[in-house]
């Protein structure tokens, strides 16, 4: 008799954020940028949240940046990180300016800290790959 | 000039079902039970009441919530004034603005405001009521799954990233969110309605399990089930009613959004300001008139940040602020003095709004604040997304 492992939620690729996917499968950090006021984002909608422009163009980020915050979760939500407790989830603030949810690995028994230099570390799946980030 | 809004409206009825792990009736239910009590709280019969705003909690988004039904299920004929919000936890104290705002302007005589919520379901914790989305299967869409990827849950983990970043920019310290803790405790033990009345310790606090860190359990509100309505009429006629009429004074709202980009300070920096800038000038009133406070405190952080952004203290001196225990019994800002939605009852904006209108009232009975002047109450939403003011008394001028 075999238990399987449940498998943590794997983010599927909708319209707006393909090319971000393909790109994470080449260990690029692919982002938008909007060629009306030049803010950059995560590839969510067609529009700028800062203007509203529908003109953009993709680019691949540096995969540097740093953590504005984060937490280390001891609470039991979703049975694929049972393992994993207690873990530290973040908010990374890119070089290029956008923020996104990941988890700091490569601690290495160090406390992650508001500040703390990062930089991606890929964690491959089948069709995805997904930014992690580990002190830089 | 004085506002003209100023002492315009005045909550003239207060209904409240019993609250907590309380099972067996529906949302309609709770909701019917809370406005019958209003009605009656207020002098009135349903045919006086013309206005009906409705809102549902988290049974609003995962079933069996409240909604625009609620005026048949309540028999409501002629309404002049009808809607179903959510702003979260500000909709409380906004109900009471739309309330005022329509009053006022001759759209309606008498409104009540209804909350009902039973996320509790028997022999199923308090998590469960609230996680329950993050244990849905499937892959989650697009961008907006790096949330669920990251093992980003829930409403703890946004707010403990924020306290975090607090604790980091200011010093903030764990004994000082504790003390806000401990604080709201002891007002809860004086007050019949709350759900958790056994005082606790500091050392209480630092024990309970973590959360997510910084948050312990005890920096976390409770989960209930329940129903609170208010009614709000005009001023003039609040004067005949048989309770005693809590003025309206002041009303703001501010509300500065969820974005990832650089630039925002949504952790540190809240609505709280430009609510409390907007009803400070209706009431023609500031911080230092502030007599007392009952503040949306979903987490022990949110009162921290939310005293600062009211301009208590300046930015970033909310933890010196309350460690010497001000906020609790006997302080000198007495605040959450119902023990709050951390230790009393969760009824989203209601939990705040209802014991404002208490103590204004004088009801407070072993917990009653000893200067119920100028009440101020406050409702928040959202990841310190959505947030709405009430500057509350018991005189009109
Ligand atoms: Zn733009």
């Amino acid at each position: 008799m075999t238990t399987e492992t449940p498998s943590k939620p794997i983010p599927e690729p909708d319209d707006a954020s393909a090319p971000f996917w393909e790109g994470s499968l080449e260990g690029k950090l692919r982002l938008m940028r909007c060629t009306a006021c030049g803010i950059a984002r995560l590839p969510a909608r067609e529009h700028c949240d800062a203007c509203l422009s529908t003109e953009y163009e993709w680019f691949d980020a540096s995969g540097g940046g740093s953590i504005r915050t984060f937490g280390v979760m001891h609470q039991k939500y979703h049975p694929g990180f049972y393992d994993e407790l207690p873990y530290t989830v973040a908010i990374v603030e890119l070089d290029e300016g956008p923020r996104l949810p990941t988890n700091i690995v490569g601690l290495a028994g160090k406390k992650a800290e508001v500040g703390m230099r990062v930089i991606v570390d890929w964690e491959r799946h089948d069709d995805v790959a997904l930014p992690k980030f580990r002190p830089a | 000039m004085a506002n003209s809004l100023r002492g315009a409206g005045a909550i003239t009825g207060l209904g409240m079902t019993p609250m907590g792990r309380i099972y067996g009736k529906t949302t309609n239910e709770l909701a019917a039970d809370a406005v019958r009590a209003a009605i009656a709280d207020a002098g009135l019969t349903k045919q006086d009441v013309d206005g009906l705003l409705i809102n549902a909690g988290i049974t609003g988004f995962t079933g069996g919530g409240i909604g625009l039904g609620l005026q048949n299920y309540l028999g409501m004929e002629n309404l002049r004034l009808l809607n179903h919000m959510n702003a979260a936890g500000s909709t409380a104290a906004q109900m009471v603005q739309y309330a005022t705002l329509a009053i006022d302007a001759g759209m309606a005589n008498h409104v009540v405001c209804v909350f009902a919520d039973a996320p509790l379901a028997q022999g199923t914790s308090a998590g469960a009521a609230y996680g329950g989305a993050a244990r849905s299967s499937g892959r989650p869409k697009g961008i907006a799954g790096l949330h669920a990827a990251a093992g980003y849950f829930g409403a703890n983990t946004p707010y403990a990233l924020a306290a975090q970043r607090h604790m980091a920019l200011y010093g903030t310290t764990q004994d000082q969110l504790g003390t806000i803790a401990v604080g709201q405790r002891a007002w809860a033990t004086k007050n019949p309605l709350a759900q958790m009345r056994d005082p606790i310790t500091l050392e209480d606090y630092h024990n309970s399990r973590w959360i997510i860190e910084p948050l312990h359990l005890l920096d976390c509100c409770l989960v209930s089930n329940g129903a609170v309505a208010v009614i709000v009429s005009a001023a003039e006629k609040a004067k005949e009613m048989p309770r005693p009429p809590v003025y309206v004074l002041g009303m703001g709202q501010g509300h500065p959004g969820d974005v990832n980009r650089s630039g925002s300070e949504w952790e540190t920096e809240t609505g709280a300001k430009l609510a409390g800038e907007t009803a400070y000038r209706m009431a023609g009133l500031g911080p230092a008139d502030v007599t007392a406070c009952e503040l949306y405190d979903c987490y022990t952080y949110t009162v921290l940040v939310t005293l600062e952004d009211y301009g208590f203290c300046q930015k970033g001196e909310g933890g010196p602020f309350v460690e010497d225990g001000k906020l609790g019994p006997g302080g000198a800002l007495p605040t959450n003095t119902g023990g709050g939605e951390l230790s009393a009852y969760y009824m989203w904006g209601m939990t705040p709004l209802s014991e404002a209108i208490i103590q204004v009232r004088g009801d407070g009975g072993d917990r009653q604040v000893p200067d119920n002047s100028v009440v101020l109450c406050t409702g928040n939403g959202g990841n310190l997304s959505y947030h709405a003011a009430l500057i509350l008394s018991p005189e009109r001028n």
